[in-house]
């Protein structure tokens, strides 16, 4: 009996013990898939948090993979007239994010979605906004005016989580697509 | 014994609810700005400048600090372009407003830019800072 009781009590200790172990190696499998699946599909999130405090006071912070690097340099270059608005950065500031967005450009990234925007660039070109990009034009031509520039909570392409609710995790997966007013996204 | 508790209670948690904008970033500021010509800040004439409108080139042809930051400091704002909220201005409501000499800086030069066309005066920032300071007591 003494003996049954002692067995247990070194098999439940040793189970106790054990578990993180199991537990940590499962996240740590789980992780990878999820990390495998995001790079089949997605682009890479939002990591640095002067990027998204500098440029995401006023508007989404939107992922580096989005643009190639040449976007981003001609984007860094010309702040003091940014799509109408004055958005200078003091130098410092300003060479941090641009190496954090040139770093994780869209050519950089081995995101499938990445790899999509950059290729569908022709070379002589130099898009600024995401939206003018092939990929972009391509991925939401068959949603109507109504839906997006003449809908009051959409208003234009550029607010891509007002539809894309995970945009700022570069998460861009067509059945998590909520247009506001509309709802679902079925096509 | 109950008062010292309160008064315990009250002091722990001066650093997490009760803290009003700095006023050593204000003065400071306001000393700075006093170096560069100007007079004593008036409240009331940095109000009246948030609420003026200027003629602006393209989409907004007509503009003001309020276009974003709304006539209501103690309100929530709304860039008027991309829709991004923005935080009340107001400290009695928002506390981490006024804190930082630098992002003062950085926003009076980009939002005077903006809406004026050229960068603000040493005697309109004073204005304006000590407006946003003290627009509970307007």
């Amino acid at each position: 009996m003494k003996s049954t009781l002692a067995i247990s009590a070194v098999v439940f200790t040793v189970g106790i013990l054990t578990l993180p172990v199991v537990w940590s190696d499962n996240d740590f499998r789980w992780g990878k898939m999820e990390e495998q699946r995001h790079k089949s599909s997605d682009v890479a999130a939002v990591t640095n948090p002067l990027y998204k405090e500098e440029c995401g006071s006023c508007h989404m912070a939107y992922p580096p993979g989005l643009l190639p690097a040449k976007s981003w340099n001609k984007l860094m270059s010309g702040l003091e007239d940014h799509f109408g608005d004055n958005a200078e950065l003091d130098e410092q500031t300003a060479q941090s994010i641009s190496q954090y967005l040139l770093t994780n450009s869209a050519e950089q990234s081995d995101y499938r979605r990445s790899r999509k925007f950059s290729q569908s660039i022709k070379s002589s070109d130099i898009p600024l906004r995401i939206s003018d990009i092939p990929y972009f034009k391509h991925e939401h031509d068959e949603i109507p005016k109504s839906m997006v520039s003449e809908n009051p909570q959409v208003k234009s392409f550029s607010q891509c989580n007002a539809c894309h609710a995970k945009a700022e995790q570069g998460l861009f997966n067509e059945h998590d697509v909520r247009i506001p007013g509309f709802g679902k996204w079925d096509d | 014994m109950k008062k010292t508790f309160l008064m315990t209670i009250l002091l722990i948690s001066m650093p997490f609810g009760f803290t009003q904008a700095d006023p050593n970033t204000v003065n400071h500021l306001l000393t700075v700005y006093a170096t560069q010509g100007a007079n004593t800040a008036d409240a009331q004439q940095g109000k009246a400048l948030w609420q003026k409108t200027f003629m602006g080139k393209g989409e907004f042809s007509s503009r003001s600090c309020a276009s974003c930051h709304t006539q209501d400091l103690t309100q929530a704002g709304k860039h008027i372009k991309t829709n991004r909220q923005i935080k009340p201005m107001a400290p009695s409501v928002n506390p981490q407003r006024l804190t930082s000499v630098k992002k003062i800086n950085k926003w009076f030069k980009r939002n005077c830019k903006w809406t004026l066309g050229r960068e603000c005066t040493a005697q309109e920032k004073s204005n304006i800072l000590v407006y946003i300071e003290n627009e509970s007591k307007l």
